[in-house]
């Protein structure tokens, strides 16, 4: 392997964490699947406490949000820094720092979350001595994206660096503020918060989470892997700067959806809801961008399994950001809220849009990072993708229908005004759709562990070892 | 909620709704040079930026749904203190639903609330709509087939802590209960011995065999005398008080376990359990038949 000393931009830090993002990724949906297995077959969870449902679904979705997911934007958004800024990396052994910070807090949540240690808190479970190293850590992070943008050769700022910039900003007021608490020992600690307060101060994380990591993150690197890709210029400027603005002063109001119907006031369910309905406009810009951007060079979704990816990421962005305002709203959230249709709009963004978008990413840039011509196997790339759409497609089906039976059992009564069923009865319902959830999960798994194998044997250079250092000014 | 913090919700979500639609109304159209070049001139990494308007459905969409917002927050609560115009709220409309459920339930109701409790538990229908309506509240504890749990009484055999007439049990579901044992070890003497003593001879009531064994039999003697202080809620022969809620000890039915150390722990620790009331929760006809269901449960 090279060192990338042929080129003026640092690799290093960026190579390092496309790997780390497979190997978690694999790692995270083979916990994902396991526990989607232990709830088609209960008796998965062999009577061991840490291997039982509660920990471990903790563990799924740390390790595929911030480790697989994390990795994936720290890692691409210092590339894109660089190559949009034409400029070096700021403080390339701050980055390493992240790296091996970032790594450290994914290792201590692997242990500490199956041992049961957890603060509670819905994807934020990591107890506070971990929380404050992830706030040093993204705090270094926030000081070599900014300076390596300080440092930039262009006039302007790029979108994408907009989007990154917003994400890492809005994480680190969010980490900070939610994860405020009173230690009583080294292990376990108490929320600062409490009441009807926590819970708002909870989901006002839980939901800019989705809203500043899974999406806006998201967002930038669409806004840098689809035009490189397709080669063809972003669709509108125009539309970038109005639907960045309006994305991040909306998303910030979107919590109180999850807490319809609750001890929570009204008022702030009513104004969570309304924001939510009025975010549908500035999620679809993002999507109009990425999707237009491609006007012109349509073909390639015939011929390039990677823009195939990036496109199908981008359409599965919009059917979910379409489904989430729907969902936000009262009645809706009526039927909705509890049930396993949450699950279902939940992975149509994190397998559908966010796993999709990364896997695209890592395809672009792995052959860039280790200097070779290509990926070892085009064809692969191929078989990945519709391993994980289809995947995707029998996950949010299984999950669909199951949740809005739900709600629908749940809501039945009898002419006496009982209930018709009791929870049993609705549970060994579900029980079919669990199992069709977990084949797609398979499915997708098997996708990404192909990936993993590609990855590695471009890596190697088994295929390909004299690759162009930029493809890019290959084929233009 | 104060007029500074009403006032402070009202000026944000107003200031952002508006924030949006200037947003909009700004970028609606472009300069002529604008209009005029492809791309905006800017290259990053070889990344160019054309400069296309506003989609118009995309912008009418956007805007449809700022006025969804006006037309909400005017009806409903969400500005402040201002209630809105249709004075909704989530515990009037959950109060209307729960109206709406007795009206229609009501003919059905008043036919089970002539009969009497004692007669009622015989008739099919009391067995539907009392078992339904134990199934929904009553089953979360009891269990579904009203056999209970440890720390649950088994609502299906003849031993009653607070009594089995009709209207003891309509008042334990109506009222509540909540049955305390004080914790007894210094009581009893005080030492391990001493409750390993008593706990033996608790047990020795229902199962006499026990004190063939002669440590048993030792034990035994050595805690009759202490008795005494149990038998001021469980009575002098151990057959309990039903006006305490305290368990006859002679019938080898255990709430809370039969193991001597079950019993043991009871002695020790003392014990407190609670049957929520449900005057709140269900009306005083379903009260009256779910009352019939249960004192069907143990009639032959």
């Amino acid at each position: 392997m090279r060192d990338g000393s042929g080129t003026p931009y640092h690799y290093r830090v960026v190579r390092q964490f496309t790997v780390a993002t497979v190997v978690w990724g694999v790692v995270g949906m083979l916990v994902g699947v396991w526990i989607a297995a232990q709830l088609a077959w209960p008796a998965l969870n062999f009577n061991l406490p840490w291997l039982s449902f509660g920990r471990l679904r903790p563990l799924h979705t740390n390790a595929v949000i911030f480790a697989f997911g994390g990795c994936a934007l720290i890692g691409t958004s210092l590339y894109v820094v660089q190559r949009t800024c034409e400029t070096r990396l700021a403080f390339p052994r701050l980055a390493a720092f992240v790296f091996w910070g970032y790594q450290a807090v994914i290792v201590l949540a692997a242990i500490s979350l199956p041992l049961g240690f957890t603060s509670a808190k819905e994807y934020a479970e990591l107890e506070w001595p971990i929380d404050l190293l992830l706030a040093v850590v993204w705090v270094a992070y926030a000081v070599v994206f900014f300076a390596t943008i300080a440092r930039r050769r262009t006039s302007h700022i790029y979108v994408a660096n907009w989007f990154y910039g917003a994400f890492i900003i809005t994480i680190a007021l969010l980490h900070i503020v939610n994860s405020a608490a009173i230690p009583v020992s080294l292990t376990k600690s108490y929320s600062a918060y409490g009441g009807a307060i926590d819970a708002m101060v909870q989901w006002w994380y839980g939901h800019n989470a989705v809203g500043f990591f899974l999406t806006a993150g998201f967002l930038g690197m669409m806004y840098y892997y689809v035009p490189v890709q397709a080669q063809r210029p972003i669709y509108s400027y125009r539309l970038s700067i109005v639907h960045f603005w309006a994305l991040i002063a909306v998303y910030m109001w979107a919590g109180p959806h999850h807490l319809h119907y609750s001890s929570l006031p009204d008022w702030a369910q009513s104004v969570g809801m309304v924001f939510s309905i009025v975010l549908l406009a500035p999620s679809w810009g993002g999507m109009i961008n990425g999707v237009m951007t491609l006007s012109g060079a349509w073909h390639k979704l015939r011929t390039d399994p990677i823009i195939r990816f990036l496109i199908v990421a981008l359409s599965f962005y919009g059917m979910s950001t379409f489904e989430g305002p729907m969902m936000s709203i009262k009645t809706v959230n009526a039927l909705s809220h509890n049930t396993d249709w949450t699950i279902g709009h939940v992975h149509s963004g994190a397998l559908g849009w966010v796993a999709m978008i990364t896997f695209g990413a890592v395809y672009v840039m792995t052959p860039r990072l280790f200097d070779r011509r290509r990926m070892f196997s085009v064809g692969w790339i191929n078989v990945h993708f519709w391993l994980s759409t289809i995947g995707t497609v029998l996950y949010i089906a299984a999950m669909w229908v199951s949740g809005i039976m739900q709600g629908l059992m749940w809501r039945a009564v009898n002419d006496d005004g009982t209930l018709t069923y009791n929870f049993i009865q609705e549970l060994s319902e579900r029980q079919p759709f669990y199992v069709v959830r977990l084949l797609g999960g398979v499915l997708f798994l098997a996708g990404t562990v192909l990936m993993a194998v590609n990855v590695w044997r471009t890596v190697r250079g088994d295929r390909d070892d004299n690759g162009d250092l930029n493809v890019l000014r290959e084929a233009a | 909620m104060s007029d500074f913090w009403s006032f402070y919700i009202i000026a944000i979500v107003v200031l952002n709704l508006v924030g949006c639609a200037f947003l909009l109304f700004a970028n609606l159209r472009m300069t002529p040079e604008e209009t005029r070049s492809e791309t905006t001139g800017h290259s990053f990494d070889g990344i160019q930026e054309r400069n296309q308007p506003l989609p118009r459905w995309w912008l009418y969409l956007f805007v449809l749904t700022l006025l969804f917002s006006v037309v909400y927050l005017v009806l409903y609560p969400g500005l402040g203190r201002f209630g809105g115009l249709l004075n909704w709220s989530s515990v009037s409309q959950w109060q209307e639903e729960v109206a709406w459920v007795n009206k229609q339930t009501e003919p059905l109701f008043e036919q089970f609330a002539k009969v009497p409790i004692e007669e009622l538990h015989a008739y099919p229908e009391t067995r539907d709509v009392g078992g339904r309506l134990f199934a929904n509240n009553c089953a979360l504890c009891h269990g579904s087939d009203a056999r209970g749990a440890k720390g649950y009484p088994n609502l299906t055999d003849d031993d009653w802590l607070y009594g089995g007439s009709a209207e003891a049990i309509l008042t334990s579901i109506r009222d509540g209960r909540h049955g305390q044992m004080p914790p007894m070890a210094a009581a009893v003497g005080g030492t391990d011995q001493a409750v390993r003593d008593m706990a033996l001879y608790v047990q020795s009531l229902s199962r006499p065999a026990i004190k063939d064994k002669p440590e048993v039999a030792a034990s035994v003697e050595r805690a009759a005398p202490r008795f005494a202080v149990c038998a001021a809620c469980h009575g002098q022969d151990a057959r309990g008080n039903q006006a305490l809620g305290a368990p006859n000890l002679t019938d080898g039915v255990w709430l809370h376990g039969a193991r001597l150390e079950d019993i043991e722990t009871t002695i020790r620790e003392g014990r407190s359990s609670r049957m929520p009331p449900h005057e709140s929760v269900l009306s005083e006809e379903r009260l009256h038949v779910l009352a019939a269901y249960v004192y069907g449960l143990s009639q032959p």
